[in-house]
């Protein structure tokens, strides 16, 4: 019997939209043709709206079909082997403007690779990273991230490598390296997509950081809404134990339980020491009294996914990206009424505009495009008036927004924005630890002023004792939940204030 | 269809006794716990407390915070919809309101027949292709009120 290699996304996206239903068509048609179809199961290439993306090998390398249905399975199948075209051919993969337009470093091999085979990791580029770290060194890994400019990814765009030269001089012992795996940002989605498609990277990563800070345990925090990613990282692990690869950093990877406060740093460490997840106040610093009291480094995915490439590839080929004090890439993530929903990772600079119009294409309903929130649940609702904001930390902050872990949500012009700061409102009380009374209360407060307001209860009254409210939160909140729900509250009330009038029909919350 | 087994005090303490030797053990118990039985019953938090030297007001405390964490067991099929933003752009807040009123039951709520337990998840990591939801831990995008239907049906 014949055999012929495709290859189809296992990535939970893929899967959400019919994945193991076109394999499991493939295979059949591949069966009445006599022939065995070798599935590989990759990760995504992020271009979301093609999933499932199917590729075969071809003299022009990859070429793609999608988005695949089961029904298309026979034709796809005729059309590889016989020569012919189908409706769903896209040509080479990798001219597809949207994946060859990026800088690919972190998502390099997402898509391309089996995930779970060290085989293809190391042929791929795997391990160099390490490789180099360990022949420079502890101290001058430290000094090479420093020198990266690399700033998490998770949010708070704090310089990765002064975390690990704090952690490297703390006094202290054992130490540990933690990785931020709780993405409860809605909007994004790169570190699910690094866990499912490139685990080892992740896994080489903290491996570094290890080596680099004299840490010989490190621990993955994954939120439970993942459990493909659970799932792949556990046996990523186990197959990277099993190869030696580790040289004696333990990893094991814990489950969070559905607490969005959790992916704040200190409070995700409260949660894995197995308390509630209550955010610290700081100083102290993890770094210097993290887990358990002792030093660690926390660092998102993507910071964490970064770390092998500039090992690699040296520091300043990392800083010859982006601008300013934003170097390297960010995996952008476009998502909610998009045309073009993905990943696309990019250096530093590109515009919003840009971003959500030429590479997002706009909104998947076809409608126009009223408002981008950028930056998950805490980041600013940008309207197209400041689409020319270019994709730079300093830039997003100085129009009182923030890019966050990297998601632009896009909303049509049918989106209520009174609603969505109600819900920003909302979230961060459902969500809130409850330590500090800014956070705790003041949400709670926020969505009832906002409820007088479209009641028409003095709206003036409300409008001014909402920003006014919003100031207290973001100035008296102990971390970012409480500190930036203002972002998208504000952010709607400036740029949307024809959305925040009273209305008929509108109820008050209960007093 | 997960099956739940019902609660004994052997079974507990034998998943707690797995588990209670690591470091930080309690979210990986009640974890475990909530997988076996299908929520974590108040009588497994003074056992709970006793493995980990802690009070019960505190494991009550950690039980509670931790939306996961159900305090009864759920109906036969859980489906969890996405109420965060990404999916509010395409459409996930009239879906949901279309299923909480053809189901006739809220957020948190079981069908009186045991069928189907509704619960809001805030976000799923399926933003490119929302709404999104997950039934019975299978992942679902892209949806809409037919391709909603045909899943429920297809688990029913």
């Amino acid at each position: 019997m014949s055999r012929l290699r495709l290859y189809l996304p296992a990535d939970a996206a893929a899967i959400a939209v019919g994945a193991d239903r076109v394999a499991a068509a493939l295979r059949a048609a591949g069966a009445a043709r006599g022939i065995a179809i070798d599935l590989v199961r990759t990760g995504t290439r992020g271009m979301v709206w093609l999933e499932p993306l199917l590729e075969a090998e071809s003299a022009e390398g990859r070429i793609g079909f999608g988005p695949m249905r089961p029904a298309d399975a026979e034709g796809v199948l005729a059309a590889i082997l016989d020569g012919g075209t189908h409706a769903k051919a896209l040509g080479p993969v990798v001219q597809i403007p949207f994946l060859r337009e990026q800088t690919r470093l972190v998502f390099a091999r997402c898509g391309i690779t089996n995930p779970l085979s060290p085989e293809d990791y190391a042929a791929h580029g795997g391990w160099k990273g390490l490789a180099r770290a360990k022949s420079l060194g502890a101290a001058a890994t430290v000094e090479e991230i420093v020198a990266s400019g690399l700033r998490g990814r998770g949010g708070a765009g704090f310089p990765t490598g002064i975390k690990w030269r704090t952690a490297a001089a703390a006094v202290g012992s054992p130490k540990y390296i933690v990785c931020n795996a709780d993405e409860g940002d809605s909007g994004t989605f790169a570190d699910r997509m690094v866990m499912e498609g490139d685990p080892f990277l992740l896994i080489e990563g903290m491996t570094i950081a290890g080596f680099a800070v004299g840490a010989s345990q490190g621990y993955i925090y994954i939120r439970s809404e993942y459990p493909h990613a659970v799932a792949a990282m556990r046996e990523a692990i186990r197959i990277a134990a099993r190869e030696g690869a580790l040289d004696g950093f333990a990893l094991e990877v814990r489950v969070g339980a559905g607490a969005y406060v959790c992916g704040e740093e200190t409070s995700l460490l409260d949660s894995l020491e197995g308390k509630r997840g209550m955010v610290r106040a700081k100083p102290p610093l993890p770094a210097i009294q993290g887990l358990w009291g002792k030093p660690t480094v926390i660092n998102n995915v993507i910071s964490l996914a970064s770390v092998p490439w500039i090992m690699a590839e040296g520091a300043g080929a990392y800083r010859g990206f982006g601008l300013g004090r934003s170097r390297g890439t960010m995996p952008v993530q476009l998502a909610g009424n998009v045309r073009h929903g993905g990943l696309y990772e990019c250096a530093f600079g590109v515009t919003l505009g840009e971003l959500v119009q030429r590479v997002g294409g706009g909104t998947a309903s076809g409608r126009p495009v009223r408002a981008v929130q950028v930056g998950g649940p805490l980041g600013a609702y940008f309207p197209p008036a400041l689409f020319d904001t270019p994709f730079d930390y300093e830039a997003f902050a100085a129009r009182d927004g923030l890019i966050g872990h990297g998601g632009v949500v896009v909303f049509d012009d049918t989106v209520d924005m009174a609603r969505q700061a109600r819900f920003a409102m909302e979230f961060c009380g459902l969500e809130s630890c409850g330590k500090c009374t800014p956070c705790r209360i003041g949400s709670v407060r926020g969505v009832e002023v906002i409820d007088r307001l479209l009641a028409g209860v003095r709206p003036e009254a409300q409008r001014e004792l909402l920003a006014d409210l919003c100031h207290t939160m973001k100035y008296g909140s102990l971390c970012a939940l409480g500190g930036f729900t203002p972002y998208p509250v504000m952010s709607a009330l400036t740029h949307f204030p024809e959305d925040f009038v009273p209305r008929a029909g509108a109820r008050m919350a209960a007093e | 269809m997960p099956e739940y087994e019902r609660w004994s005090e052997a079974r507990t303490n034998a998943i707690i006794a797995e588990h209670a030797g690591e470091p930080g053990a309690t979210l990986p118990i009640l974890h475990a716990l909530q997988e076996v039985f299908g929520h974590v019953p108040v009588e497994a938090e003074p056992l709970v407390a006793a493995a980990l030297n802690l009070s019960r007001a505190e494991v009550h405390g950690i039980v509670t915070f931790y939306h996961d964490f159900r305090r009864h067991a759920p109906g036969r099929h859980v489906l969890r919809l996405c109420r965060a933003e990404a999916c509010q752009a395409a459409g996930g807040e009239a879906l949901a309101t279309e299923v909480r009123r053809r189901h006739g039951i809220d957020w948190h709520a079981t069908t009186p027949d045991g069928a189907l337990t509704l619960e809001p998840v805030f976000c799923l990591g399926l933003c490119a292709c929302a709404p999104a939801a997950m039934l019975d831990g299978e992942v679902l995008g892209r949806l809409d009120e037919a391709t909603l239907d045909e899943a429920l049906e297809c688990v029913a």
